[in-house]
């Protein structure tokens, strides 16, 4: 993104203008493209698909009259939303409570600064990359815990604790799977860390060592906790609080708190390939315009493969209590991740050039698991015979 | 003025009003939460001066760490907001002293010191070098600060426990 400028104002364009307004000018500019052109479609489409998605794995029908298949839902959600009048509750506090949904969506959008969408295509590939996503996915904790405080409601107030709780107790958890991804790669670079890995599989950090694949599902599970989803939705939970920390919210502000989170899904996506899944990375196959095109649809389907398995496990799973959702993240995920770390620095210095034929025998551990896990679904659905509708809608 | 120098003078002035608010404030959660100004503005301040691993630092660990748990303790105190802060056992005047006296003491410190002043400020990756200095140069403090830390965790874990009985 820098070098762009750079070459745009060497080119001779923005002459007579201080280099500096340029790139506050092209900071704005590449905010505004991500923003509007990126994730507000995104979450969107998100949104649609994931109520496709659980009504489908649920026996029910789902948004399907705006547009063809109801692809066009989340215009029609945006615009209501959009059109109501925007409720402050009297009893809520008048400064924060409009406030807070603002540094939850700042919170999550920041992290696309350094989520690449191709070799190329970043924002800014800092040098602290990963760090600087992890701090400030931070911030969000604040604007829960404002929100969950300023509108005046004892259900509020035990959603946004209850999520503060959860988030910080988990950032552990996913904090040491990532440190693990820093040793391997000797940099925080998400850019440097996707260098690193190969097109192939086996060239994956997943695929790197036993531990790296522990790694790998302890983010996963610590990042779904993070984004409080299913299972891990207390601070939300219909049953107990209503709707936690959103319930005094309407219209437009009520509308970022989900934008952020179906937002959300694809940065957990998104981090999970940078460390783990090789990224962008792609066979050598054309050049310049073809290779850059293959680069995004690769990294965007990895990514959007585990939005996908965040909704399935949404549609699936029951939500866990809260004293279970500690003692999993304090009793287990929390070793295991030591135990993670330790392990891939004592894989390093066992093996200083990585080990080849571990990493082919991790993967072909992972695909012989994945067979045997659509082979135990082929079963279960042959022998329960249940009513199936195989057309891909309803 | 540059635009830097604007910039700068943006966020002290973000850093100052937000701790201001803080200090003055008569609603403690307004505190507690004007701290987010602060601390993001001090990393505002990190990065200016080309830090870059010590802001991400300065977010995570303060506000993701210790703002929440002031919050947290602001908000589980039971009618927090309700009790007077003022201290009355010291009136206004001990108080306008003391405060005076201290100003004067900081103002006369700035004034006096001879600061260096970094000529060029190089935005350069820091993280590898602090790394690299963290086991070499400064080993020793390293371990000894993670050995304090380890004990402060043990003595909470053993201060909040439930006593076992038998």
């Amino acid at each position: 993104m820098q070098a762009f400028v750079d070459s745009l104002i060497q080119q001779g364009y923005f002459t007579g203008m201080p280099t500096q307004v340029v790139y506050a000018i092209a900071m704005i500019a590449a905010a505004f493209a991500v923003l509007s052109f990126f994730v507000a479609p995104l979450a969107g489409v998100t949104s649609w698909l994931e109520r496709r998605v659980w009504a489908r794995m649920q026996s029910r029908v789902g948004p399907n009259r705006v547009g063809p298949q109801g692809i066009l839902q989340w215009l029609a959600d945006g615009i209501k939303n959009l059109l109501k009048e925007d409720l402050i509750p009297a009893a809520a506090d008048q400064l924060l409570f409009p406030l807070a949904p603002y540094i939850v969506f700042i919170g999550f959008l920041c992290t696309f600064v350094v989520i690449p969408f191709g070799s190329n295509l970043i924002v800014a590939d800092l040098d602290i990359g990963i760090l600087y996503l992890l701090a400030v996915t931070s911030i969000v904790v604040v604007g829960i815990l404002m929100a969950g405080w300023s509108s005046n409601n004892k259900w509020s107030l035990l959603g946004g604790m209850r999520s503060a709780a959860q988030i910080v107790s988990y950032e552990i958890p996913a904090g040491l799977a990532v440190l693990s991804i820093i040793f391997l790669a000797g940099t925080m670079s998400t850019q440097g860390i996707i260098k690193n890995q190969g097109w192939a599989p086996w060239d994956w950090y997943l695929f790197n060592n036993p531990f790296t694949f522990i790694a790998f599902f302890l983010y996963f599970t610590a990042a779904l906790a993070e984004g409080n989803r299913t299972p891990f939705d207390i601070p939300e939970a219909e049953s107990e609080l209503v709707a936690g920390y959103v319930t005094e919210y309407s219209g437009m502000r009520f509308l970022f708190f989900f934008f952020a989170e179906w937002g959300n899904l694809y940065v957990i996506g998104a981090v999970a390939t940078i460390l783990f899944l090789g990224g962008w990375q792609v066979p050598a196959v054309g050049d310049g315009l073809i290779e850059g095109v293959l680069q995004f649809v690769v990294f965007f389907l990895k990514a959007y493969l585990w939005v996908f398995v965040a909704m399935w496990v949404r549609a699936t799973l029951p939500r866990v209590r809260v004293d279970q959702l500690m003692a999993l993240c304090w009793k287990y995920m929390v070793p295991l991740s030591f135990l993670c770390v330790i392990g891939t620095a004592a894989w390093m210095v066992v093996f200083p050039h990585g080990n080849r034929w571990a990493s082919v025998g991790m993967f072909v551990l992972g695909v012989v698991i994945l067979l045997l896990f659509f082979g135990r679904v082929r079963y279960q659905i042959r022998h329960s015979k249940p009513e199936l509708y195989l057309r891909p809608y309803i | 003025m540059e635009v830097g120098t604007v910039v700068f003078y943006l966020i002290a002035l973000l850093v100052v009003a937000s701790a201001a608010m803080v200090a003055f404030s008569h609603n403690i959660i307004y505190s507690a939460f004007s701290l987010l100004g602060t601390f993001a503005g001090v990393a505002g301040i990190y990065v200016f001066l080309g830090a870059d691993f010590v802001a991400a630092v300065q977010l995570l660990i303060y506000v993701g760490g210790i703002l929440v748990l002031i919050l947290f303790a602001v908000m589980l105190t039971h009618r927090i907001t309700d009790v007077q802060i003022t201290n009355r056992s010291a009136g206004v005047v001990p108080g306008l002293i003391i405060v005076g006296l201290l100003f004067w003491l900081l103002y006369e410190t700035i004034t006096t010191t001879p600061w260096a002043k970094a000529k060029e400020i190089a935005y350069a990756a820091t993280s590898a070098k602090i790394g690299d200095q963290f086991l070499q140069s400064y080993l020793l403090p390293f371990e000894l600060a993670s050995i304090v830390l380890l004990a402060a965790l043990i003595g909470a874990v053993v201060l909040a426990r439930k006593e076992m009985k038998g």
